[in-house]
């Protein structure tokens, strides 16, 4: 098994760090994992993406071109990556602040609305958990206890207690992202 | 001329009033007759013998008249890049902090190409000792303009004498240093007579004193003459720079420490 | 003891490698894509627990030359930069070469020429395998593929280093030094306390004082100096070439590539592969001293060779004086901070060597 995954946004929506736990969590399981990111000067409030890699052999390659499952967090980044799913992937996207939606019939597409409901719930902060509950829920790669495991291994303890938070905003994501469409 | 059997008769211990410091090599010193080099690294090895030290020091000798100093020093010392031995020794005393670590360093390398190691040092206050011998010229490429040169001062690249509108104006490095919070003991002596020699030699066992003691770093400018690259006789050269030289680089202390615990 | 799993950047694996390793200086400079060194370090702040310096220095020039001080003590001293931090330090490493010291160099190369981009290059590799400075000199050149490396090839250069008393440089880019991967780091090693008998340390009364210096005003001198270095250069040739290769072994077609390329062109094999074309590859771990003979050899079984790098071509020039005439020898690579695809690679074999 290989999975091939960008992620894509602003600066700032936590798509690094979303990324960057679910590296943790594979290598919770045991898993090869590689994370890349784009970096420089795009950190500072411009996009951000990054490759995540998740394999149950050695991974050639981290940077590549074409992705089995797409995390599209804004408008540019949809512009720029739609095309870059392969046939039969998997496009999640956050429909805030989206005007020119998907377009490919070849690819399932999903959407979760991570933003909506993270404001509802008044929590911005946990945005990412909750597109990653939503990724968890219709790509069933890794656990949710080995997120919350990752977690408390990648964060300092003075957050720990945030963890609680985070577990709630995965499972709010599982319960709000729908299909949008089946690929032909 | 004295014959060699009558060398050998005067060299009897109980004619001797002078010795040569242990610290000192057989090597014959490759500096022009009358620099003051050789009496400036005769002062700093007898210092070095004196307090017995010469266990713990590591120096370092930059590019210029002064390459050759580890022929002369019977010291560990390392060659460093043209201006960057403040930067070397930093590593030295950082990685061996019982040692005793100086450069000695001419006014090109230290207040022309090394500035920012120099100011650098001073700045975060390296345990050192900085002893900068400072002629005005470039002496050992052949009397170019150095950034000490004085103005209307003429060198084979300021044949004119130093514009200063064009050509800049001298560098009081020993003044900056002296403003920065890491220097602990900042002076200017000279080695041109014996009183002068007693004192800059006073001044180089202070700053082992204070380095012993973790004060920060000390800086010795040691105002010299270069007789050849100022194309004078050496007796001339001591007089133009008495003249000339001291009254824009004035000796005497700049910075002295304010607990003066180290007589 | 066990080896500790963890999930690093390539830079950050270097620095705890670093303090893992017994380092006792490192002096750095911050450039993108490699300030992580050195913001891992000033965090670790392992002088509280292993006694290992870490310095800021004013600019780069002054890190390498602190590098020379340490290592002329005989101190495993390391420093790191990106490309046009690099190239400042290119006096320095003359210098220590020149002196004989061992120390450890990281380049996290980024695109160039001039300031260039802050994304991942391969156009560092003739100024790190031929010299760089002035005068006929080589560093020993390591180039990581992976995170793992990262970590690993600290401690091998540091041996390297101090075997052959040779600066080490490790050639990484920015993509393996702000990619994240699994690592096994070593257990932690105290700091040697062994004095070097060479080292500017203080001279005792049991021996003659030691000179740490690259100058030699006698042309006979330093034309002896300079024979005794190739020797040296020679030696490591013999007994420090390293490669890995994947497939080769019913290869028809060889792709040579180093560091990222190298993961790549894993990936263009498989691709290759699937395709039913017979293609593997060699990748160079020490890019000095270069895997020369395997290449000529395998060049007397495979039809053609391609040279990928992140470069306009510079590998590609070794490759061929490896190959001589026996079989095609072509470059491919992107520049300006581009990462080949593998994709890209395979269509390039296909047209211009299995094709062509």
């Amino acid at each position: 098994m290989t999975e091939e995954i960008l992620i894509a946004g602003f600066g700032g929506q936590g798509v690094l760090s979303m990324g960057k736990i679910m590296a943790y969590s594979g290598v919770m399981e045991d898993m090869e994992v590689s994370w890349m990111p784009s970096y420089g000067p795009e950190m500072r409030g411009g996009t951000a993406n990054v490759i995540v890699i998740l394999s149950s052999d050695r991974i050639s390659s981290p940077i590549v071109r074409h992705f089995d499952t797409a995390i599209i967090l804004n408008q540019q980044s949809l512009d720029k990556f739609e095309s870059a799913i392969k046939p039969g992937g998997v496009l999640i996207y956050d429909g805030n602040g989206i005007t020119r939606h998907p377009e490919r019939k070849d690819i399932t597409i999903f959407r979760v609305d991570a933003s909506e409901e993270a404001a509802k719930m008044n929590m911005s902060k946990v945005f990412n958990m909750i597109v990653l509950g939503g990724f968890m829920k219709v790509r069933p790669i890794i656990k949710n206890e080995s997120v919350i495991k990752g977690l408390k291994k990648s964060l300092p303890v003075r957050y720990h207690n945030m963890i609680p938070v985070n577990e709630q905003a995965l499972l709010r994501g599982e319960e709000i992202i729908y299909e949008v469409r089946k690929a032909e | 001329m004295i014959e060699a059997t009558g060398i050998k008769n005067i060299i009897k211990p109980e004619n001797l009033v002078y010795k040569k410091s242990s610290v000192m090599t057989d090597n014959v010193l490759s500096y022009c007759p009358g620099c003051g080099h050789g009496t400036a690294n005769r002062i700093l090895a007898e210092v070095i013998e004196e307090m017995g030290i010469q266990s713990k020091t590591i120096g370092v000798s930059p590019v210029g008249c002064s390459v050759l100093l580890y022929n002369f020093l019977d010291v560990d010392m390392q060659e460093a890049a043209h201006g960057r031995a403040p930067a070397v020794a930093t590593a030295i005393k950082r990685l061996i902090p019982d040692s005793f670590v100086f450069t000695y360093q001419g006014d090109g390398d230290l207040a022309a190409i090394g500035t920012a190691e120099t100011i650098h040092a001073c700045n975060r206050g390296e345990n050192i000792l900085i002893i900068f011998v400072n002629n005005g010229i470039y002496g050992m490429t052949g009397g170019q303009m150095a950034p000490t040169t004085l103005p209307g001062m003429k060198s084979s690249t300021s044949p004119a004498g130093r514009d200063v509108k064009t050509m800049g104006n001298p560098l009081k490095m020993t003044e900056i240093v002296a403003t920065l919070p890491g220097t602990y003991y900042v002076t200017r002596q000279s080695v041109h007579t014996p009183a002068n020699v007693r004192k800059t030699k006073k001044a180089i066992r202070k700053a082992v004193e204070y380095q012993k003691l973790d004060r920060g770093t000390c800086f010795i400018e040691i105002v010299s003459n270069c007789n050849s690259g100022w194309k004078m006789t050496p007796v001339q050269a001591n007089k133009w720079m008495e003249e000339t030289m001291f009254p824009y680089y004035p000796l005497g202390d700049i910075k002295v420490p304010v607990e003066e615990s180290v007589k | 003891m066990k080896k500790e799993l963890r999930l690093m950047k390539g830079n950050e694996a270097i620095a705890e490698a670093a303090i893992r390793a017994g380092t006792d200086g490192y002096f750095g400079y911050p450039i993108t894509p490699q300030s992580e060194i050195l913001e891992y370090l000033m965090e670790a702040n392992p002088y509280e627990t292993t006694g290992m310096v870490v310095l800021q220095a004013e600019s780069e020039v002054a890190a390498i030359n602190m590098v020379y001080g340490g290592a002329a003590c005989g101190k495993k001293v390391m420093t790191s930069s990106s490309s046009p931090g690099i190239s400042l330090k290119q006096e320095g490493i003359s210098y220590i070469a020149g002196a004989e010291l061992p120390c450890l160099i990281v380049n996290v190369a980024r695109g160039g020429p001039g300031l260039g981009t802050i994304q991942p290059a391969q156009s560092d590799y003739f100024q790190s395998v031929k010299g760089g400075g002035h005068g006929d000199y080589h560093l020993i050149v390591l180039a990581p593929a992976s995170v793992q490396e990262m970590a690993d090839f600290v401690e091998l250069g540091f041996d390297l280093a101090f075997k052959y008393r040779n600066p080490v440089l490790i050639l990484s880019d920015g993509a393996i030094g702000q990619m994240m991967e699994k690592v096994y780091l070593n257990p932690p090693k105290p700091r040697s306390s062994e004095i070097l008998e060479w080292a500017t340390t203080g001279k005792p009364t049991t021996r003659e004082r030691n000179i740490i210096t690259s100058l030699d005003l006698d042309p006979n001198g330093q034309e002896n100096f300079n024979l005794k270095l190739q020797a040296k250069y020679e030696n490591i040739r013999k007994n420090e070439v390293r490669y890995e290769e994947f497939q080769c072994d019913d290869a028809q077609y060889l792709l040579v590539a180093y560091g990222t390329s190298a993961r790549v062109c894993q990936k263009s094999v498989q691709i290759a592969r699937e395709q039913g074309l017979k293609v593997g590859l060699l990748r160079p771990i020490t890019l000095f001293p270069f895997p020369s003979e395997r290449i000529s050899e395998l060049s007397d079984r495979v039809r053609g060779i391609l040279s990928v790098e992140m470069s306009a071509g510079q590998m590609v020039e070794d490759v061929q004086l490896s190959v001589g005439c026996k079989v095609p020898v072509k470059h491919f690579g992107r520049m300006g901070g581009i990462v080949t695809t593998p994709d890209e690679v395979v269509d390039f074999l296909k047209l211009n060597i299995i094709g062509g």
